[in-house]
């Protein structure tokens, strides 16, 4: 009974009862994972699973046998940092920079929701196959990760650097 | 607090008085300030350059420790149990079901806590920092509801939550008092805060009011409203021996480490609190029972503790901002010059604290007029103790006045901004201090002509895009200029030229180390890489609040008394064959990594070459900054000017903010990148407490209705539109590196701007907030 934390195997909780976000945090100690809510009304504690950007603190850990997951330690570190981790950097994307981390994440999930065409509440033609980055897709995907520091404006300055570009988002969805 | 104590305060502040009328007639020369800051002058150093925050790698990689994420040996978890009455005893506690819940260590209630001193309540001394000064845990009494009634020790955080729901109480309850309306018919009385009475008059206003031409005299309420840091309220406490260890999310190390060793009745060294980094403050990461349970609890059972509270619990145990109902009533003549101002109200606070939210604040540095009065009025319900909150008193004041004005302006047929400048006061209406720098009508201009604002129809309702109705509005927005006593700084020079800064002072997302390692570079004449900004530590020097938009000019001036004791102790030991032999303290500079002569930098020598000259391998200084007598010299505040456009949907009622600027008068920026981060953060909680933020209070409980970011509204990002923020830059002459404090200016007049805009979109004046679509139906 294991599974993928940034690469790495690692065994699944005895206690039916750790959340995702527990594990991370307790037991594996990559506190990068933040804690903001645990009840999934937050963001803070976004992780990508496969690929697929989710709330670890309304997940059970022992769900996710053969998955892989990627936190933000598995996303970059200092020296050698994501490319979306600079440009949060460099657009003041953060203050207290404890939502930064599942913003960060989150972003990443939703540009390959993006790319994978999947409509949002202010997709304007359900059918199209083709979804642009614009300012309200991005703000409208983006509303389940909270900042309270108010840094929205450079969060959405970063993501739109980023991901503006069709190749990095090509690169993102691998 | 008790009548006797409101008493006492009463005749300290007259003591206070008296030395007050001296501090404000002495010769500006005897001020601090009085002579401006040296860095004032220095436009070509790293001071003004936007420079990215040094800590940037470590949060965006989430390898910044917070207060829950350092792990100790041995550590368990703690949960807690919250009382479900507003007042009453515990009549039973039944602890056993969850004592022998597998993994549980122990239950702590008030049968078994450890015996300790309540805490010192925040005003009651210099390093006081309890939210209230109500017991801990310490008998069967319930003083509000949501108390914690117990605290489950565990080897895991589920065991722990687990065990928390099988601890059964029963209350026996007694009458409370925590209906608002009843309360006030019971009766109210004058507030004071800091010492001083919530009340001024000049004139007979009312009398005037009557006379006046042109009047609007009108009615608003505010809602309780809740901090919401997205880092849950965490600490991690450990005993070694007689000594409490405390990683904490904190505003206030240093009180904090006091006046937890007062409770506990041991020295103030035994205790050392942690902060490197806080996730989130804005006046609620203060001292509440959470750290004090941990503390307890880690006494109890010889174990570490970590505890977390949940988000619900971070409701129950720490305070927010009370509610108020405010009148402000305008009197003018038809040229709109001000005859009476008129501000006054009511708002509820504990018996437990110290802290009445003073509205009035701002409106007494605001508007020139023949006749003013100012009034809060307060009542204690049997409630959370509230707390402050960013710009406390501001943020809510600003929204009632800055209405009225506009109420007033459409009135009197005069555009808002005219009438506001109309109305400057040339010194400050109630002290009669003059202002120590005041752009706001700079502000206004700059901000008008980059807003758009003569693109503005003065008549309600009428721009129309679709079934929505567009409209604009302005306020303006002001907060203080503060520096607490308490202030020093260490600073240690060593061999390899390297300045190390240490100050108790914190990070909760303001840029701290980033904006004081600019400054520190600057005035010790280093590159930033020379200089090492540590902080968060209550064994450093300094008593700093991070609270009151205070702690960047109390920084500033400890650092600025630290470096000139650095340059006495350098030319102590400079020696005879140093350029610098002979000179006095008041004839040198820093610069060029060195000290050099005034006016003449050929004459100059390196921190090192005078270090190894000497023999050393560093040198150590510690100073304390001068009493902050400016802030009773001059009239000192930070000045904003708001602008907002708004979309409301003819259909729904939807209120949607599409543009906003923030045009600021605030001294020096030092860091343009971080400081219109800030900026923009007080604004967009701004839009929250404007459009959507109300903690519900059920008044027959006492009991917090949504504690939880789903039903709590804050600004999400759909909320919040590209914001613009400009700034005079426009140097205070009188304040540490010409800056002013600018954390907390942002939520100031920024619900009164998105009011006046949705009046002139909609023509509906709601005075009630927040402005939901139910009321624009």
């Amino acid at each position: 009974m294991s599974m993928t934390v940034n690469g790495a195997a690692v065994s699944l909780p005895d206690d039916p009862r750790v959340s995702l976000l527990d594990l991370l945090r307790e037991y594996l100690h990559l506190p990068g994972t933040k804690k903001g809510c645990n009840q999934g009304a937050c963001g803070a504690c976004t992780v990508l699973v496969d690929g697929e950007r989710i709330l670890s603190c309304l997940a059970l850990a022992v769900q996710f046998e053969g998955r892989s997951v990627t936190t933000i330690e598995g996303l970059g570190a200092p020296g050698s940092l994501h490319p979306l981790q600079q440009a949060f950097i460099e657009h003041d994307g953060f203050q207290c920079g404890y939502c930064t981390p599942g913003q960060i994440c989150s972003a990443i999930g939703m540009a390959q929701e993006i790319r994978r065409g999947v409509p949002s509440h202010v997709t304007a033609d359900l059918c199209t196959e083709t979804i642009s980055l614009s300012h309200d897709e991005l703000r409208e995907r983006m509303s389940g990760n909270l900042c309270r520091c108010g840094a929205h404006n450079g969060i959405v300055d970063a993501i739109t650097e980023v991901f503006a570009e069709e190749d990095i988002l090509a690169e993102a969805a691998e | 607090m008790s009548i006797s104590k409101d008493a006492r305060q009463i005749v300290e502040s007259a003591v206070q008085g008296v030395m007050a009328k001296a501090i404000a007639l002495a010769p500006d020369g005897w001020i601090p300030g009085g002579e401006p800051d040296p860095l004032i002058r220095s436009r070509h150093g790293h001071v003004g350059k936007p420079v990215s925050r040094l800590d940037g790698p470590l949060k965006v990689s989430g390898t910044a420790p917070f207060a829950a994420e350092f792990p100790m040996q041995g550590m368990v978890y703690a949960a807690l149990v919250f009382g479900t009455v507003p007042k009453g005893r515990i009549a039973a506690i039944d602890t056993e079901q969850a004592e022998s819940s597998p993994g549980v260590l122990s239950v702590m209630t008030y049968r078994n806590a450890p015996r300790i001193a309540p805490p010192p309540v925040f005003m009651s001394g210099p390093k006081a920092a309890g939210g209230d000064n109500l017991p801990v845990m310490q008998d069967d009494a319930i003083h509000w509801n949501g108390e914690p009634v117990a605290v489950v020790l565990a080897e895991t955080q589920e065991q722990a939550d687990h065990a928390s729901s099988l601890v059964h109480v029963r209350y026996q309850s007694e009458p409370a008092q925590t209906h608002f309306a009843k309360a006030k018919a019971a009766g109210t009385r004058t507030a004071t805060f800091m010492g001083q009475p919530l009340h001024n008059e000049i004139g007979d206003a009312e009398a005037a009011l009557v006379r006046a031409p042109v009047s609007v005299d009108v009615r608003y309420s505010t809602p309780r409203h809740n901090h919401n840091a997205i880092e849950l309220h965490a600490v991690t406490a450990a005993w070694t021996g007689d000594e409490l260890r405390i990683h904490d999310a904190s505003q206030l190390v240093a009180h904090e480490a006091w006046s937890i060793a007062q409770m506990f009745g041991i020295p103030e060294d035994k205790v050392v609190v942690t902060s490197p980094f806080v996730g989130g403050g804005f006046g609620g990461k203060c001292l509440w029972q959470h750290q004090v349970l941990a503390a307890m609890a880690a006494k109890a059972s010889g174990r570490p503790v970590r505890l977390v509270l949940s988000r619900e619990g971070v409701y129950r145990v720490v305070g927010g901002r009370s509610l108020t109902e405010q009148r402000v009533a305008l009197g003018a003549d038809r040229e709109g010059l001000l005859k009476a101002l008129i501000h006054t109200g009511v708002t509820a606070k504990t018996a437990s604290n110290a802290m009445p939210e003073p509205f009035i604040m701002a409106t007494r540095s605001a508007y020139a007029s023949e006749t003013i009065s100012l009034d809060v009025q307060a009542v204690e319900l049997d409630m959370l103790a509230n707390t402050f909150m960013r710009a406390p008193g501001e943020s809510v004041g600003t929204f009632a006045l800055e209405c009225a004005m506009d109420e007033l302006a459409s009135a009197l047929d005069i555009d808002p901004i005219e009438l506001r400048v109309r109305n400057e006061p040339k010194n400050e209406p109630i002290s009669g201090l003059p202002f120590s720098s005041r752009n706001i009508v700079e502000a206004w201009r700059t901000g008008a002509a980059k807003f758009g604002w003569d693109k503005r129809s003065s008549v309600p309702c009428s721009t129309r895009d679709g079934e929505w109705l567009v409209g604009m509005g302005c306020a303006a927005g002001t907060y203080p200029y503060y520096r607490m006593p308490g202030g020093a700084a260490r600073i240690t020079l060593t061999h390899d030229g390297q300045a190390i800064i240490d100050i108790a002072a914190h990070e909760m997302g303001m840029g701290t180390s980033t904006a004081q390692t600019q400054v520190a570079a600057d005035r010790l004449g280093l590159s930033m890489d020379a200089v090492v900004f540590r902080y968060g530590d209550s064994t450093l020097p300094g008593v700093v609040l991070a609270g009151g938009s205070q702690q960047t000019a109390a920084i500033g001036a400890a650092v600025s008394a630290a470096h000139h004791s650095l340059v006495k102790a350098l030319l102590k030991i400079v020696g005879n064959d140093s350029p610098l032999a002979g000179l006095k303290p008041d004839e040198v500079a820093s610069g060029d990594a060195g000290l050099c002569k005034l006016g003449d930098p050929a004459l100059h020598e390196t921190y090192v070459s005078i270090l190894a000259r000497a023999g050393q391998t560093s040198v150590t200084v510690t100073a304390e900054a001068p009493a902050p007598l400016e802030t009773q010299h001059w009239s000192m505040h930070s000045h904003a000017a708001m602008f907002c456009e708004v979309r409301v949907n003819s259909v729904t009622g939807e209120p949607r903010v599409s543009r906003f600027l923030g045009s600021f008068d605030c001294g020096r920026i030092l860091n343009p990148k971080t400081a219109a981060s800030q900026f923009r953060g007080g604004i967009i909680m701004g839009l929250g407490l404007a459009l959507m933020e109300e903690t519900q209070f059920d008044e027959r409980t006492g009991r917090v209705m949504n504690p939880s970011l789903s039903e709590y509204h804050v600004p999400v990002h759909m909320d919040v539109p590209e914001i613009d923020v400009i700034w005079t830059d426009i140097a205070d002459p009188h304040t540490p590196m010409g800056a002013r404090g600018i954390g907390e200016i942002g939520i100031t007049g920024t619900g009164a701007a998105v009011a006046n805009a949705i009046y002139n979109a909609t023509g509906k004046r709601i005075r009630d907030l927040p402005i939901t679509l139910d009321k624009l139906l």
